[in-house]
């Protein structure tokens, strides 16, 4: 029964935590402290609540025990530096507004918004956002997000603190950007999101391809975010890819753990739920004027291989239109990869093969593995085979993924069979 | 993981062709709607007619044999479903119980079957039925 309960108050407070810390951070205006209060609140749920069970409204219980805590450490004046007048504001604040009503209003919600702006503020390194972002927004323990990135649980425990005392150091405000700021300070939240996605869809180290919960965590972070800045079409566009990608998450996989690329992927395995959510969010980005942004063309690409029913029928010169922008709007060495390979497949891989050859020298690819993997796929394809081994052979020394590594070995053996 | 929340209204069994809801119940359904949607949990829901507008089609048998709506024998039908992606069998519960059900409702909560759940004889067989899903998707549009 206990562990039923505890169960319970688990799935409460990863429902809870970020309206109840938001809530608390507006009050008290510093991120860390308010989490304390919220900590404090959960802590006394799991006293009393396996005691009195559950309460009606979970979330006001919580959210009217933080506030009696924050009243208390306010009266004790454990917020040093605060002027005087200024702690008898925020004790009267939080005597005087009544415990939100969950699930309503959008005053919760902006507060929520607030708290995800905040959390990705550029002022923190990026894996700092990252870790706060799940912590704060997400509800994750310290422990699962040091699960999830294979770090220990103290390296996260300490990335967490210093963040936190970051925001308070740089008096990062608690507020949504206004003007040109949101654009900018938007596509530092939308970047953490992707991140995490990209941390569960291609694990970069250990052996699991793929990492569901946090491409889960980060399509709710996303879909939160539709809600919260609806007219935002990069927002949607993101919300689209992640849609996309994750549709494919179960063919992507063997049975023997093996990755399968996209190409060779059982197409009667992709999630079409999800797909058709993706090409919604993509219609609503094109409406709202946003077809252009980096995201946006991303996941209209994915949604060019999503409507194809088997890859033959994959719109390649469509997709090498949308890379030709993307490398316009967002140029990059991995964009001109991706694009070269669409190429390939449009005209065929000796056209491939010289986009692939002028980016050899890129000094930023020169770890990349995917660039001699896709060299030896293309090399294969043209039937130098002792080229293309040495190329799979080179990419298989470059990855970090036990999985990949395997897959490029055996495209390698693959060469020397063929010969 | 997925879950269909079931909504088995008591009554719903009799009500007559083309019976909806009352404004006020479904104001505050709209709001408990949205917030599953601000929560970034909802994945699809449904509302549906009552099963005098509908059919059954049994197989006393094993030959089809159609019955034609209301069905006096049945004593819970469904009236529509949510369906939502959570982590765990507990949160969906704890979003349930924030339902501003009536007296007579019911929500029951069940996982949504995956491929991975199945031994790979069921999968070798049940393959094609996430296309499948897809054009039932589509043609609904």
């Amino acid at each position: 029964m206990t562990a039923d309960i505890n169960r319970s108050i688990d799935a409460i407070w990863k429902i809870e935590s970020a309206r109840v810390i938001s809530g608390l951070t507006r009050i008290v205006r510093d991120v860390g402290v308010a989490e304390d209060l919220a900590q404090d609140a959960l802590v006394a749920a799991l006293e009393e609540w396996p005691r009195s069970g559950l309460p009606e409204n979970p979330g006001a219980w919580l959210m009217a025990a933080s506030r009696r805590r924050a009243i208390d450490v306010l009266r004790r004046k454990k917020l040093q530096k605060r002027k005087h007048e200024e702690i008898g504001r925020a004790i009267e604040a939080l005597q005087g507004v009544p415990p939100e009503d969950p699930g309503a209003d959008g005053g919760v919600g902006d507060d929520i918004l607030r708290l995800v702006f905040m959390a990705c503020h550029p002022a923190l390194a990026p894996e700092a956002r990252v870790a706060l972002t799940l912590r704060l927004v997400g509800g994750l323990t310290t422990g699962e997000i040091a699960r999830a990135f294979l770090v220990p649980e103290p390296t996260i425990a300490q990335r967490l603190v210093r963040a936190k005392r970051t925001l308070t150091e740089e008096r990062v405000p608690f507020e949504v950007p206004r003007g040109g700021e949101l654009a900018r300070r938007l596509s530092s939240v939308l970047e953490v999101v992707y991140l995490v996605f990209n941390e569960g869809y291609s694990a970069t180290a250990g052996d699991d391809w793929l990492r569901p919960a946090l491409c889960e965590e980060a399509l709710r972070l996303g879909r939160i975010l539709a809600e919260l800045a609806p007219d935002e079409p990069e927002v949607h566009g993101l919300v689209a890819l992640m849609e996309i990608q994750a549709s494919r998450s179960a063919a992507r996989t063997a049975p023997s753990g093996e990755p399968i690329l996209l190409f060779d992927q059982d197409r009667s395995r992709w999630d079409y739920l999800l797909i058709r959510r993706g090409l919604a969010a993509l219609q609503r980005t094109e409406e709202l004027g946003g077809a252009r942004g980096p995201y946006a063309l991303q996941a209209a690409i994915a949604a060019c291989h999503a409507r194809a029913r088997v890859a033959e029928e994959t719109d390649w010169p469509r997709i090498v239109g949308l890379y030709e922008t993307l490398t316009r709007v967002s140029p990059s060495p991995v964009v001109e990869l991706n694009r070269a390979v669409a190429v390939s497949m449009a005209s065929g891989p000796a056209e491939g093969l010289k986009r692939v050859d002028a980016l050899v020298s890129e000094r930023s690819l020169k770890s990349y593995h995917l660039l001699p993997s896709v060299r030896g796929d293309l090399l294969f394809k043209l039937g130098r085979l002792d080229e293309a081994r040495a190329e799979f052979e080179r990419a298989a020394k470059m990855t970090q993924n036990q999985r990949e590594r395997d897959l490029l070995l055996k495209r390698a053996g693959e060469c020397r069979v063929s010969n | 993981m997925r879950f269909m929340m079931l909504m088995i209204p008591k009554g719903y069994e009799k009500a007559k062709p083309g019976t909806s809801p009352d404004a006020k119940a479904v104001a505050a359904m709209m709001k408990y709607n949205e917030s599953l949607q601000k929560a970034g949990i909802l994945l699809a829901l449904d509302g549906l007619h009552p099963p005098s507008m509908g059919a059954r089609v049994s197989f006393p048998g094993g030959k089809a044999k159609v019955t034609d709506g209301p069905f006096p024998e049945a004593k819970e039908v469904l009236g529509g479903y949510w369906m939502i992606q959570v982590k765990s069998k507990e949160e969906a519960i704890e979003w349930a119980r924030r339902c501003p059900g009536s007296e007579n409702e019911t929500i029951e909560i069940r996982q949504v079957q995956e491929m991975a759940d199945f031994p790979p004889d069921v999968q070798k067989e049940a393959k094609g039925f996430a296309e499948m899903q897809s054009k039932s998707a589509k043609s609904r549009k």
